[in-house]
């Protein structure tokens, strides 16, 4: 009976630490930049939900496409309405590893370049991408860089004729996420 | 109960927190926690009129939005009017959005020399998730003011006598991408009617609607229905229920409304309580609004930023 004993107690702490290696944040900053000759567009979206795993190198975003501020309301409006269709895709995801976790010490304080690789998903549509970002610990806190292109067609998004001038085929993505451990109560 | 399976029992009560920990999937913890959201309808109309009506859109924070209307003669009118091209009906008009649900505008129209200014006010937004409202209701009031020279300068006349009032409440649903509709209650109000028997105010329930055929084109239809009220039955039986259908088509920064419609006014005291057009006697007016968005301060940036949520 005190083996089974130790053995979930050693079941629990095992649990709790890896509970202790992920991180979160609700903040997330994911910023759109579309360059035209015609005009240049910006979005910018600061309540991306994401989670770090730092043990195991998995990361995930959840991005809620409403959330994404224009500087003109109409371009708010068709942006949801006619190109990423909000209503039936209200979220887009990112599913992926960052895989040489090995590399970065979580511990120490530094500036770490992250090869992260996943499955992003937007407008329903799943494509696998691979870029390279910038991990920073200091003082214990994490914070995570990267900036990466999406071509708008990869995701069957459609943009009509009359205003094809004006957005670009490649939308430049960056993201900014200052995470925090992860708790149930967060 | 043995001692073992007291164990076992509290061995399973320990591994409770442990498995609900033990949570795999990363994107379902980011599911939890994001709990659940209110998701409000928009993009209901193309723009804030359905096709002679205010639709329940309404111009963004800090967005001036002009639109020019034409209103050409009757199709009726023949080969020598150019089947009614020949002559034109205008108005222009300027609204501006003060916040996300007050919203103030003008206009000026040439039949009969008319002035026009409304308030617009959105009470409530249609949504989903964690705050049900199935519809989206919004009031507008207006004040028409009829401009022509005095039928007879030499009475004494009053300006209040040029004064017509409009108040409408506009109740809409978004029911998909392509279908919404909009009931509006309507009530006219004349200072001054030309002859005794006619009413001073008049009453109706309209009715509109959009299909969108492609996301930038939609086909939108609206109707009033002049109530024949005890007391009040003079408008129902010398004047004509408005009839109107159009073509939307969104360009980017513009919105064009190509319609026919048996009204030749386009200020609510005229095409709800003084259209005389027949559709079946061909008296249709080929039409169309002009709506161009101009952002003048980024307002509504701060206002989506303050989260505020009324």
């Amino acid at each position: 009976m005190k083996n089974l004993l130790v053995f979930a107690i050693v079941l629990l702490t095992t649990g709790f630490q890896l509970q202790a290696q992920k991180f979160m944040t609700r903040t997330g900053h994911i910023k759109f930049y579309s360059h035209t000759a015609m005009e240049d567009i910006e979005a910018n979206n600061h309540q991306v939900t994401s989670i770090l795993d730092t043990g195991t190198g998995e990361l995930v975003f959840a991005v809620l496409m409403k959330s994404f501020q224009f500087e003109k309301a109409l371009m708010q409006e068709h942006f949801n309405e006619k190109y990423v269709e909000s209503a039936k895709f209200p979220k887009s995801t990112f599913k992926g590893k960052i895989i040489n976790v090995e590399e970065v010490n979580f511990a120490k304080d530094g500036s770490y370049k992250a090869k992260v690789t996943g499955d992003l998903t937007i407008h329903g549509v799943t494509k696998e991408v691979s870029t390279e970002g910038t991990i920073v610990v200091a003082a214990g806190k994490i914070s995570a860089s990267a900036k990466f292109p999406v071509a708008v067609a990869d995701y069957d998004i459609k943009i009509p004729g009359v205003v094809k001038d004006n957005i670009a085929k490649e939308i430049e993505v960056t993201v900014e996420m200052n995470y925090q451990p992860y708790t149930q109560e967060n | 109960m043995s001692t073992l399976r007291k164990t076992l029992l509290y061995f399973i009560w320990l591994m409770v927190p442990a498995l609900s920990f033990a949570q795999d999937d990363l994107m379902d913890i980011l599911d939890d926690m994001e709990g659940e959201t209110t998701n409000y309808a928009f993009a209901t109309f193309k723009t804030v009129r359905v096709v002679n009506a205010h639709s329940i859109e309404l111009p963004a924070a800090g967005v001036l939005q002009l639109i020019i209307s034409h209103r050409f003669g009757r199709i009726n009118d023949g080969a020598y009017q150019f089947f009614g091209l020949d002559q034109a009906n205008m108005r222009l008009g300027f609204e501006y959005g003060i916040s996300r649900w007050l919203n103030v505008g003008v206009g000026r129209s040439n039949v009969n020399k008319t002035y026009d200014s409304f308030m617009k006010v959105k009470f409530f937004r249609q949504s989903s998730g964690k705050r049900v409202m199935p519809v989206s209701i919004v009031g507008v009031s207006g004040i028409q003011a009829n401009t022509l020279n005095w039928a007879d300068p030499d009475r004494t006349n009053y300006f209040s006598s040029r004064l017509s009032f409009s108040h409408q409440l506009l109740i809409a649903r978004k029911f998909n991408e392509a279908l919404s509709l909009q009931i509006m209650p309507t009530m006219i109000h004349r200072n001054l009617v030309a002859t005794r028997a006619e009413d001073n105010d008049v009453f109706s329930i309209g009715a509109g609607g959009r299909v969108k055929i492609t996301p930038s084109m939609s086909v939108n239809f609206e109707y009033f229905y002049i109530l024949d009220l005890p007391g009040y039955s003079y408008t129902a039986n010398n004047y004509q229920n408005s009839l109107s259908l159009s073509f939307d088509i969104e360009t980017g920064g513009h919105v064009f409304q190509l319609m026919f419609t048996n009204s030749r006014g386009m200020t609510e005291n005229l095409f709800v309580a003084e259209t005389t057009g027949e559709w079946a006697n061909g008296d249709i007016y080929f039409g169309f609004n002009l709506a161009r968005v101009f952002t003048v301060s980024d307002k509504h940036k701060k206002q989506e930023k303050s989260k505020e949520d009324w």
